[in-house]
């Protein structure tokens, strides 16, 4: 038997939709974006690990990067790892009034749940991190946090 | 009678709402911040008197890294990719070795690094602890429960975790 086929023109798919769904996306996209606000100075690849945790509440975490300048502010700072706190670089006697900044920002609950997070390169020394540890003890900011990505393979 | 308003046309509005979706795509990191947490010790009060506490030396696990990213575990050197089974061994002390912790709870890990060891070296140390004691929390979790210790509830992870405490004591580098 042969089946009667019928040359039936395809309906048009219905792009009316189209703008909402988009549009939802875009709301989605917006809602969740997070502009970066600090321009990062220093060169930072932080080292991988394996037993890493995930930062809870981001608006309650005070970032402190080091690394050696980029290229642009090289001529200017020099190649020996550096502090950046914000947008500036930075002294390790500068971490206590940063702290103190970060803190005068929240809210008085919100204060024992500051984490700061060391965004080192994995390059740097032990010295110039040691000095950010003192003087955050010194500062009373002791929940500490080594940023790292995934490392996959386990020795 | 009022004058019709004429409709807006809406066709361009798809081809808007693309270009704004596109811009916020390529403008976004959905970085989530992921690390080693630790907590740092308080510094002491200026007028306190200093109280060494004796610890016996068969609970304290020395792990010194050197400017030259090398290891010495109690005297010996060591490379990184053993310090794991060597940190559980000594926590745990499943042959009761005299040499090892008396009891988990009374191990203590004093680890100290000079101003030039390598921050990556450093976060390798302190990931092989950690790992060591995520490990040994886990089994005993699997072995009290029958389960991971992150499917238990949150009294017994605690329990867990007090009778695997992690105590590392971070010597300030010198030199």
């Amino acid at each position: 038997m042969k089946l009667k086929k019928k040359d039936k023109p395809t309906p048009a798919i219905s792009t009316a939709s189209l703008p909402d769904i988009v549009f939802m996306l875009l709301f989605f996209f917006m809602v969740t974006t997070v502009m970066r606000e600090t321009d990062l100075k220093v060169k930072v690849v932080v080292p991988q690990a394996t037993e890493i945790q995930k930062l809870e509440k981001k608006s309650l975490v005070s970032y402190i990067h080091i690394g050696a300048p980029t290229e642009t502010y090289r001529a200017q700072f020099g190649t020996a790892p550096r502090i950046q706190l914000n947008d500036a670089f930075a002294t390790p006697s500068m971490i206590a009034e940063f702290i103190d900044k970060e803190r005068a920002a929240r809210s008085e609950q919100e204060i024992p749940l500051l984490t700061t997070s060391i965004k080192a390169d994995r390059e740097v020394k032990m010295g110039i991190v040691t000095d950010v540890k003192q003087e955050l003890r010194k500062a009373n900011a002791l929940k500490l946090n080594y940023s790292s990505s995934l490392r996959t393979e386990v020795y | 009678m009022p004058r019709a308003v004429p409709e807006v046309n809406a066709g361009s509005m798809a081809d808007i709402a693309f270009l704004l979706l596109i811009f916020f795509l390529v403008t976004t990191t959905i970085d989530t911040d992921k690390g080693i947490s630790i907590k740092l010790p308080p510094m002491p009060e200026e007028n306190q008197p200093k109280n060494d506490i004796r610890i016996k030396e068969r609970n304290v696990l020395q792990v010194l890294v050197n400017a030259n990213d090398m290891l010495l575990v109690n005297g010996q050197p060591l490379d990184i990719k053993g310090l794991k089974r060597r940190t559980k061994d000594f926590i745990d002390n499943p042959s009761k070795d005299p040499e090892l912790s008396e009891s988990p709870q009374k191990a203590v890990i004093s680890l100290k690094n000079d101003r030039g060891t390598s921050y990556n070296i450093y976060i390798q140390v302190h990931n092989e602890l950690k790992a060591a004691y995520n490990e040994l929390r886990d089994a005993r979790a699997r072995m009290l429960y029958g389960r991971g210790l992150d499917q238990l509830s949150e009294s017994r992870q605690n329990e867990i975790k007090d009778f695997y405490r992690q105590v590392i004591s971070e010597a300030e580098p010198e030199g």
